[in-house]
């Protein structure tokens, strides 16, 4: 058995599967990933419950299989969040150094942390993170610790995510009623990006993109800090619903027929060719033909791709990008999903790797697993602050507990 | 062909009431003049204005402009509002000369094709720089027109909106809430036509009628100009003695207000009631009171007028503006503040009357004989844009997997609906 504390458990109760993956914090602040737990989902649409018995079931199996691997009791998790209702924006936060020698103080900063995150926000919403990113000190920008410089005006920006209290509180809820506590609740898109990209891309500048069942999370990252968020409630589902549709079968066949036939893009050989699908004893119910098949799955994904280009294309953030795009998520395994994300995009794609934990090959080289990763790692991080210097995080944590209790 | 304004019953309308030009322009927009021409405009001057021949050719409108170039061949501009406006720009002296003499110029359009959604902003800056008031009433593509069309529509509100005093704007993707699936595409069509054509008929008659208590247009202007969400109209009537009540009631349940919400949502609210010779003071009241119990966090407008043609029936027409984001480029204020002294009723007095029935085009007699030779040339031609138009798949297609939950919506097209189907990609 395990030193509690060193336990760090991430739930995504996604729409396709709940997961649960168990991580290890080494004495040297390493993750080691020594549980995984999942269950097919559903009671989940496009991100978010709707189904509460199913997906409490769910959740549970996805929980005990983890601790029967891992061989822990669970007892807290940090819980994965997403939806059509999850949004992402900057704010400024504005504090006039009054000290006589103008030397900025540690109150100076936690002062200007605060006023930041005193956003208004409709009393329907809550705040689910409010991530600090740099600051500015007489309008000099690009500060990241300004304890001790000289000036009067100090300034810093937070991007804020929120979403809709009643829909956040649902998967709390949920959790709850099985006996377990939620640390905190991360945006997945957020989570996914912590297990994909080094320091040295979120410097860079980098996009990662999480296609999923029910909805495409996104992030991005320059100069080191989150800069935009996003959700599109689209994901595999869209794609499967479409083939149904498009090709005239029940879903549960079109999802097999993405599985086993689908790319996103549509290459010249494969005109004219044609499967024929069987019932159980072998007779030929239908032929489907694959170039409609491949149409239909590379319009949908490159609308996907096109959404999210439109989005950051407005947030001014397209060239910031020199580290290039990460994909995961279910989707990320669609043959040629990175070469039509780079026709989209114009700009360098490739598949996300989870990056400086180890453990579980099995867990790690899967694109489904990296949110729960993700999250994991979003918790060790949180754990490293929390055993050194009561840092400002807490402010983020304190924000969030009364959501935490109230669910 | 006719090429005069109808008559010159504008002469003897009193002088206070401004003269008016309605201009239809793209097909849709042709279309949706014709069922305008129809009704109660007296005095009003109609021009239709495409770059299509065919559409301009089945028009009743008096005046008929085609926007033509060699290259266009009379067949439109492909659907890109770049031509639309590449042309209106080239003609834009005949477009000012157009509305020469209009206190009030009305331009109708159904945005998203090239025609509509290209010449309509060049044609209400034609129509400031001719010094009339532009305020413009256009539809916006159902979802499943595609992307394209909705942001070229899109792109054609923000420029409309940029020039125009006011944009009454309605998405057709509203409009399903008001048939039932088998509705045949044109008479899909036929129902936004209607609801476009009360909403410009309330504020005609708004401007014409004599008031008991008169909403000036500069008041109408400053509702719809400062809001950039797109703003809501609905028109109900009643009758009996119970129809104050029953008005209310039905503007409560009104699909394009959504079931009440536009209105407590909104931030601005206009309102006009139309009755016969017996609208009482008191009446217009009750209405009122229980409307503005409707939307408590507006500032409110009305107005009343008589219409005797009414007889007993009371009309109401709301127009219901929400505070959007500010966009990024405003028009300069200063613009607006000169076109308000327009219509003060010094500045339309100034005006001769003689100059509303000489209000054709000097179009040379060349320009006439080159429209004619075209009209006449492709009236036979059978795919038309209402052709292409029928084809698409208005059907409502089952969401399937997504029927349960919150729809997928984004800028106003419904994104559960497969790619392609909304693309217009055949297999095949
Ligand atoms: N209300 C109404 N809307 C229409 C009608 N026909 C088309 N529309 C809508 O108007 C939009 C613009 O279509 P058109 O008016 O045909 O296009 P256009 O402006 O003539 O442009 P081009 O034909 O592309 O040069 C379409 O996207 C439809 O949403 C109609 O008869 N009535
Ligand atoms: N090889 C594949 N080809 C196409 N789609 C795939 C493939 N593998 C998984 N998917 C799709 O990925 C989606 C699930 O992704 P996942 O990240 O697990 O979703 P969620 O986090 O929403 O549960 C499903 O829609 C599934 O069909
Ligand atoms: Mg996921
Ligand atoms: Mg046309």
């Amino acid at each position: 058995m395990f030193d509690d504390s060193s336990i760090i458990v991430g739930l995504e109760i996604g729409t396709s599967k709940v997961c649960a993956v168990v991580g290890e914090r080494n004495a040297d602040g390493s993750l080691n990933v020594i549980g995984l737990g999942q269950a097919r989902s559903r009671g989940v649409r496009k991100g978010e419950i709707v189904d509460t018995t199913q997906a409490e079931e769910d959740v549970r199996n996805a929980i005990v299989e983890a601790e029967q691997m891992a061989d822990v009791e669970i007892r807290n998790v940090y819980l994965g969040v997403t939806g059509a209702h999850i949004r992402g924006f900057n704010n400024r936060g504005v504090h006039p150094v009054v000290s006589a020698d103008r030397e900025i103080s540690e109150d100076d900063v936690q002062d200007v942390v605060k006023n930041a995150k005193a956003i208004n926000l409709p009393t329907e919403n809550n705040v689910v993170h409010a991530i600090r990113q740099h600051f500015f000190v007489d309008g000099q920008d690009g500060v990241t610790n300004p304890v001790g410089m000289l000036g009067s005006r100090l300034e810093v920006d937070v991007h804020v995510v929120h979403g809709r209290t009643n829909r956040l509180q649902n998967a709390i809820r949920l959790v709850k009623g099985l006996q377990l506590e939620v640390d905190e609740i991360v945006f997945n898109g957020l989570a996914s990006s912590l297990a994909l990209l080094s320091n040295e891309q979120k410097e860079l500048g980098a996009l990662v993109i999480d296609i999923g069942g029910g909805t495409t999370d996104y992030v991005v990252y320059t100069n080191g800090v989150i800069r935009h968020t996003g959700v599109l409630a689209i994901g595999g589902d869209h794609v499967s619903n479409d083939l149904a549709y498009g090709l005239k079968v029940p879903l549960s066949r079109a999802e097999k027929l993405k599985l086993e036939f689908g790319s996103a893009l549509v290459d010249e050989e494969t005109k004219g060719q044609t499967i024929t699908i069987t019932n159980e004893l072998g007779l030929p119910l239908k032929t489907v033909n694959v170039e409609h098949l491949r149409r239909i799955m590379s319009l949908r994904l490159e609308e996907i791709f096109q959404l999210v280009g439109q989005d950051l294309e407005q947030a001014g953030l397209f060239n910031y990008l020199r580290a290039g795009i990460f994909l995961c998520g279910g989707c990320a395994r669609v043959p040629q999903i990175a070469p039509l994300a780079e026709q989209v995009l114009q700009m360098p794609v490739s598949l996300g790797q989870t990056n400086s934990v180890s453990g579980l090959k099995s867990a790690l080289d899967q694109p489904e697993f990296v949110t729960a990763i993700g999250l994991v790692k979003f918790g060790s991080f949180k754990t490293r602050k929390r055993e050194g210097k009561p840092s400002l995080a807490q402010g983020i944590k304190g924000a969030l507990s009364s959501l935490l209790r109230r669910s | 062909m006719k090429t005069k304004v109808q008559a010159s019953a504008a002469f003897l309308e009193p002088a206070k009431a401004p003269a008016v030009k309605i201009f239809g322009v793209g097909s849709a927009g042709v279309a949706m003049l014709d069922t305008l021409n129809g009704g109660d405009f007296a005095g009003a001057g109609f021009v239709a204005i495409n770059t299509d021949a065919s559409s301009l050719a089945a028009s009743s409108a008096a005046i008929k402009i085609q926007l033509e170039t060699k290259l266009l061949r009379g067949l439109g501009t492909g659907g890109d509002p770049e031509r639309g406006r590449a042309i209106a720009e080239e003609q834009f002296a005949t477009l000012k000369t157009a509305c020469d003499g209009a206190d009030v110029v009305f331009v109708v359009a159904g945005l998203g094709g090239g025609a509509g959604s290209g010449i309509s902003s060049v044609l209400a800056r034609a129509a400031k720089e001719a010094g009339a008031l532009v305020l413009a009433f256009v539809t916006l593509p159902f979802a499943c027109e595609g992307n394209r069309r909705q942001q070229q529509a899109q792109q054609g509100l923000d420029q409309l909106k940029s020039v125009a005093d006011g944009v009454i704007c309605l998405p057709c993707q509203k409009t399903f809430k008001l048939i039932d699936e088998n509705t045949s595409v044109l008479d899909t069509f036929r129902i936004t036509d209607g609801l476009l054509v009360e909403s410009v008929c309330g504020i005609w008659r708004l401007l014409t009628r004599k008031g008991l208590i008169r909403i000036h247009f500069d008041d109408l202007c400053a509702l719809l100009r400062d809001r950039h969400s797109e703003s809501v109209f609905a028109c109900v009537e009643a009758t009996g003695p119970a129809r104050a009540r029953e008005v209310v009631e039905k503007l409560v349940a009104h699909p394009l207000l959504d079931e009440g919400r536009a209105l407590a949502e909104s931030s601005a609210v206009l309102v006009s009631l139309m009755g016969g010779k017996e609208l009482a003071m008191a009446e217009v009241n009750r209405v009122m009171e229980q409307i503005g119990r409707q939307c408590e966090h507006a500032q409110i407008i009305m107005g009343a007028a008589v219409d005797e043609t009414l007889k007993n029936r009371l009309s109401v027409t709301v127009i219901a503006a929400k505070q959007g984001p500010v966009p990024m480029e405003l028009p300069p204020l200063a613009a607006s503040g000169d076109s308000v002294e327009q219509v003060t009723p010094r500045g339309i007095m100034a005006r001769p009357g003689s100059r509303c029935g000489s209000s054709a085009p000097s179009l040379t007699s060349e320009q006439r004989e080159q429209i004619l030779a075209k009209n006449a040339g492709t009236r036979a031609r059978k795919t038309g844009p209402k052709m292409r138009q029928a084809q698409l798949p208005l059907a409502i297609i089952s969401k399937g997997r997504f029927d349960k939950s919150e729809p997928t919506i984004h800028k106003g097209e419904d994104l559960d609906i497969p790619t392609y189907v909304r693309r217009g990609v055949a297999l095949n």
